[in-house]
């Protein structure tokens, strides 16, 4: 089932579903005729979209906003912490494009920092599926939930057949290992499956993890990956700063954990504009060249006790420095 | 309107110029901007919105937003004397044991909206337009911004769409009282012809004087102007009315007034 399909179901089943879109129809052709006037298109204004969509939640509407990402988050920021988030009104944000998926668009469309300005905003919630069957398996809870959700759309085919349980801030453990923990969100999960089946063909045991929602976040799993296994990876097509690696760093800290972190992000720049395959092969995001970074880690780091390396910590950035 | 209702409203606003005058002592209240929009929101409460304590959550009720959030003591003037809020909770402006502070929010009976930060009232108020419409519900939604507040682009973003979705349930009253926070607004940012783009932009307007009852009550039964389209008023005032110590000044935006300043405009709005 498809994300439109998903969502067309969920909408007509339920009179106070809108959706609405500030002319961004890429996903959801076929919701006008759908949903006739519960279809709304706003033309190409994002501050506009996001406070008529607070006046119809007012009302006791839901509704589920398109627009893509950096525009959704960046032009329209204000207008999401000021009239959705403040009220905490169960306004869903669905953004196009995000991260990598720009692709070819050139930096005015990379959303490489919306998981950092979403988390930053009190009530509003996140949810980065790792394919369209992932969306639409987390679709109607996330729909569902009170609060405003931000979802990155993704409509990459599935890399595995996903559990079909869902639950806001629990993650989907793929495998469980004891040498490495791919922490994952988003569109590079099918990379990590591809990266993790290279390790154990390497020998290496390892834990991969599709965290699904970013906030709130599994911190029970994040947690038991820190302390059980010698090394965590934060994978996320997103700047360094204020996502997972930020999530994953402030949670360590705040439960006095201590941990091997190879952070696998985008560093303060954006990426070279390109096909999808282009983009990942360039940037160094391929299952394969993710897989290489994590081995030579692996073999680079020192022995564990208890989750606290011997000689103390070591921030682990060489990655970045090309 | 009959001379007595006129002279009732008038006594209304006179109270809620008092409120308005005392929230400027001890701290401070946005006084210019509140006494120029405090008979347009007396009129509106009291003859032409349909709403009432006991209805403040019905969904047939009439929608009021206060987009230029920082006159909220006419506002909270205005329930008071109209009984939708408690009195005695104006003694608590800006005190920690309440939320009357410089801008509204929800937590207060009768505020729809939470604003502060201009050019998001008329967006808001589109999405509930748009509700009211696909429920086939005939409830008005009146918007008050500010003219300095038309500098803000999402207003005109908000603009386009309201007319595109033929909202004419929907009003913006424009308090036109020449001033933003510093400055004259055609000194700054010019505005004028102002009732022309808004009828570039799809609305039908009628400029009126906002102090006078009589002429607002000419106005506002009218609306819609035109049926399919959404409604502008004008309404030209003058910042700090009623006061005429401060009335027109740029440096009369926010006061923090000493009790004994304030008392002095108390007896200057009786004397006037």
């Amino acid at each position: 089932m498809s994300y439109e399909e998903a969502l067309t179901e969920i909408a007509l089943a339920d009179e106070r579903y809108v959706v609405m879109t500030a002319e961004n129809r890429a996903a959801i052709r076929n919701l006008p005729s759908a949903l006739g006037e519960r279809f709304i298109d706003t033309g190409i204004t994002e501050q506009a979209m996001i406070g008529a969509a607070a006046g119809l939640a007012l009302r006791g509407r839901i509704p589920v906003v398109h627009a893509l990402a950096a525009f959704l988050t960046m032009r329209s920021f204000e207008f999401i912490r000021t009239d959705v988030g403040m009220p905490c009104l169960p306004v869903k944000l669905v953004s196009g494009v995000p991260g990598f998926l720009s692709s070819a668009n050139g930096p005015t469309h990379q959303a490489l920092e919306d998981v950092s300005l979403m988390r930053g905003i009190p009530n509003v919630h996140i949810f980065c599926p790792a394919d369209e069957q992932d969306l639409v398996i987390g679709l109607r809870s996330v729909l569902g939930s009170p609060n405003p959700f931000y979802i990155r759309h993704n409509p990459l085919p599935a890399a595995i057949e996903h559990d079909l349980s869902f639950k806001i801030a629990r993650a989907e453990v793929i495998s469980d290992g004891t040498d490495v923990s791919i922490l994952v969100y988003g569109m590079l999960f099918g990379q990590a499956c591809q990266a993790r089946h290279t390790l154990e063909a390497e020998g290496f045991s390892v834990r991969l993890i599709n965290l699904r929602t970013v906030k709130p976040i599994d911190e029970r799993a994040i947690l038991r990956a820190a302390r059980e296994t010698s090394l965590v990876v934060t994978l996320e097509d997103h700047f360094l700063t204020g996502g997972l690696f930020s999530i994953v760093s402030e949670l360590l800290v705040r439960h006095r954990v201590t941990a091997n972190v190879l952070p696998i992000a985008l560093p303060d720049r954006w990426f070279k504009p390109a096909s999808l395959d282009d983009v990942l092969e360039h940037e160094g995001f391929t299952g394969r060249q993710i897989a290489e970074r994590i081995s030579a880690q692996l073999h680079k780091s020192t022995p564990l006790v208890r989750g606290v390396p011997i000689g103390g910590y070591h921030a682990k950035h060489r990655v970045f420095q090309r | 309107m009959r001379e007595e209702d006129i002279a009732q409203l008038r006594e209304i606003a006179l109270r809620v110029r008092e409120h308005v005058i005392r929230m400027s002592a001890a701290g401070g209240c946005f006084i210019g901007s509140a006494l120029s929009c405090v008979d347009v929101i007396v009129y509106l409460y009291a003859r032409f919105l349909d709403v009432d304590k006991e209805r403040l959550s019905d969904p047939n009720r009439d929608y009021f937003l206060l987009s230029k959030g920082h006159a909220v003591p006419a506002l909270y003037g205005t329930l008071v004397e109209l009984g939708l809020l408690e009195r005695d909770r104006l003694e608590n402006h800006l005190k920690s044991c309440d939320s009357i502070y410089w801008h509204p929010n929800q937590s207060i009976p009768g505020v729809e909206f939470h604003s502060g930060s201009l050019g998001h009232g008329l967006s808001v108020a589109t999405g509930v337009a748009m509700d009211c419409r696909l429920r086939g519900q005939d409830n008005k939604i009146v918007v008050i911004t500010g003219d300095g507040e038309l500098n803000e682009g999402s207003n005109w973003e908000a603009f386009l769409v309201a007319s595109s979705y033929r909202l004419d349930n929907l009003i913006v009253v424009v308090d036109r009282n020449g001033f933003q926070a510093n400055a004259r607004t055609e000194e700054l940012t010019p505005l004028e012809p102002l009732g022309w783009k808004f009828r570039a932009f799809g609305w039908q307007v009628v400029r009126v004087d906002g102090h006078r009852f009589r002429d607002l009550e000419d106005v506002f039964p009218n609306i819609p102007f035109i049926p399919g389209k959404p409604s502008v008023v004008i309404a030209e005032t003058v910042r700090g009315r009623g006061l005429p110590s401060i009335e027109n000044r740029a440096d009369r935006w926010f006061c923090d007034h000493s009790h004994a300043e304030a008392a002095q405009l108390l007896k200057e709005l009786h004397h006037r």
